[in-house]
């Protein structure tokens, strides 16, 4: 299980993040997130856990455990990889309802990363994103 | 004109001048733009005739009993004959303005298709097409019960010429192949493609997207059947298109489209259509496009064009060099005959992180699979960053493109 949601909150990459000043300080630490994430195995990087929408590869799995819901997230390219484990310091081990009251926008704002990132890589977050919100609402 | 290949080198610098969005920071940066193979940048004499028009002469074309009307019409018709001239069409009726590529090779593959296909026929398309030169003629071919081959195209990116040559007998209808390739800048031998096709009785339809922008094409010369090409790469607006068919097979295919302007008469007993090029065109055209086109013509004739293209073959040839050079580097697409387009892969990098990097540089490429996934499927990779020049481009961007990638694979790798 990764640290994200537990140990690395949301808070604490919106703080790191708003502490450095150019672009090439928030791409590495971005990059050293993702380098932190652990990687799926190759049976979890299968066409179900695929999140549609993204240039790059992204596979998303989840599992509901003691009211909680734990996500483990994986890319083929670092950035995005990055950003996965920002989006699960949000989530990750949290309950259904916790994830549906989560201010995603807000989250995204305060991060100040989202402008420097193309639509449509943009649009692959958000993509994962709506899918771990259904996941919540399924539960 | 100025044509003349022994007058001074092809000055760049010069003609980056013309083209107001080049002289911008983006990120911080001076704007480096090395994606000409999604787009081209256009001329400030292409952007004036569309302000132009619009202030000026605004009007439908065709219809009016009017000064304005006359202009327009006037101006109008004089892109299509200046196309005509700039690809060597026989006669202006030959050209039919579309939307772009995509358009003219769906108005063949409807039209003609709908009417020349069966059953069993064969429709060969390149491996490396372009989707939009694959996807029109798998839908016509589930319609009609016929079959979309691939010609192969070996690890150097180019067509196998004598593998294609024996998939060819009289069931074969169509080839359909691009005239140099969006992902790689291979040059395909589409005249020896069109020789081969001719031998078996098929039609060959070339994709020219790529090749319009960077040299003078001569579609009676290739002795193609149909020649197709998106304005918006020849340094014209987007959303209009070319497509150029001989007159005969023009003439015999049933409308595309219907509506105003490609009916010669309409009764409820029954309509008659227009000749040549308007029983393709239904609807008012784009006529701002349309004259925009034209003085993207008039702005690539005046420029010295055997220049131009030697300057991006040194450009390619140039960074290619340094690409060889520097480790790490992968060239993806390799054959003799390339125009314009470096792909390649930064090894142990995703080349959409590539992309991101370069672009917090100021550096515009492309990544991806360039709406070419049956290649890069079969090379086995997701992609390549594809660097693709134009004659507005210099060495300097070049060099500002190898520091950008050296920064990025500091973070990479
Ligand atoms: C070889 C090739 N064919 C077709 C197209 C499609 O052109 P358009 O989108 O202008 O119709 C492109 C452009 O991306 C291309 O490069």
């Amino acid at each position: 299980m990764s640290r994200f949601g537990t140990e690395i909150t949301s808070d604490d990459i919106v703080d790191t993040l708003s502490f450095f000043d150019n672009w090439e300080d928030r791409y590495k630490y971005i990059i050293d997130l993702g380098k932190e994430l652990p990687p799926l195995n190759d049976e979890s990087r299968n066409e179900t856990n695929l999140v549609r929408g993204c240039q790059s590869q992204v596979w998303l799995v989840s599992e509901a455990r003691d009211g909680k819901l734990f996500f483990e997230a994986d890319s083929d390219a670092f950035i995005v990889k990055g950003l996965l484990a920002v989006v699960l310091a949000a989530y990750n081990g949290k309950t259904p309802e916790q994830v549906t009251a989560f201010d995603v926008e807000g989250y995204f704002s305060a991060l100040n990363l989202l402008k420097h990132l193309s639509v449509t890589r943009g649009n692959g977050l958000r993509a994962m994103v709506k899918r771990i919100q259904d996941t919540a609402a399924a539960n | 004109m100025s044509n003349q290949s022994n007058t001074a080198t092809f000055d760049a610098e010069r003609v980056r001048a013309d083209f107001p969005i080049l002289h911008q920071d983006v990120n911080g940066h001076p704007l480096v733009y090395l994606d000409n193979a999604a787009t081209t940048q256009k001329p400030r004499a292409v952007i004036q005739a569309i302000v132009d028009y619009y202030e000026q002469d605004n009007s439908n074309v065709h219809r009016g009993a009017h000064a304005l009307a006359d202009r327009a019409t006037e101006k109008f018709e004089g892109a299509r004959v200046k196309v005509a001239g700039f690809i060597n069409a026989a006669e202006p009726r030959q050209i039919i303005w579309t939307r772009g590529t995509t358009e003219g090779i769906n108005l063949v593959a409807s039209s003609w298709g709908r009417a020349n296909l069966s059953s069993g026929d064969r429709i060969l398309v390149s491996a490396m097409e372009h989707h939009s030169n694959i996807v029109p003629w798998q839908l016509i071919a589930a319609e009609k019960g016929a079959v979309v081959e691939s010609i192969p195209v070996n690890a150097e990116g180019a067509i196998d010429l004598a593998a294609f040559e024996s998939m060819l007998d009289d069931r074969v209808k169509m080839v359909a192949c691009g005239h140099v390739s969006n992902a790689f800048g291979t040059v395909n031998p589409v005249q020896d493609i069109a020789r081969l096709a001719q031998g078996v009785g098929a039609l060959t339809l070339i994709d020219g997207a790529q090749a319009v922008g960077h040299w003078p094409v001569d579609v009676q010369a290739l002795d193609c059947d149909f020649y197709v090409f998106s304005a918006h790469k020849l340094f014209g607006p987007t959303g209009l298109g070319v497509l150029y068919g001989k007159t005969a097979l023009l003439e015999a295919m049933p409308p595309y489209q219907s509506g105003g302007e490609m009916i010669e008469s309409v009764s409820f007993d029954g309509t008659t259509f227009n000749q040549l090029p308007y029983k393709f065109e239904a609807g008012t055209p784009d006529i701002a496009g349309v004259i925009g086109l034209g003085a993207a013509i008039d702005y690539v004739q005046g420029l010295d064009r055997d220049g131009a293209a030697k300057h991006e073959a040194a450009l390619l040839a140039y960074a290619e060099e340094r690409a060889k050079a520097t480790p790490g580097i992968r060239l993806v697409g390799t054959a003799a005959n390339k125009t314009s387009v470096m792909s390649f892969l930064l090894e142990g990098a995703h080349p959409n992180d590539v992309g991101l990097l370069l672009d917090q540089q100021g550096v515009a490429v492309r990544t991806g699979n360039h709406c070419a996934q049956p290649i890069m499927e079969q090379f086995g990779i997701p992609g390549t960053v594809r660097a693709s020049f134009s004659f507005y481009n210099t060495r300097a961007d070049v060099d500002r493109l190898f520091e950008a990638l050296d920064k990025a694979r500091q973070f990479l790798v």
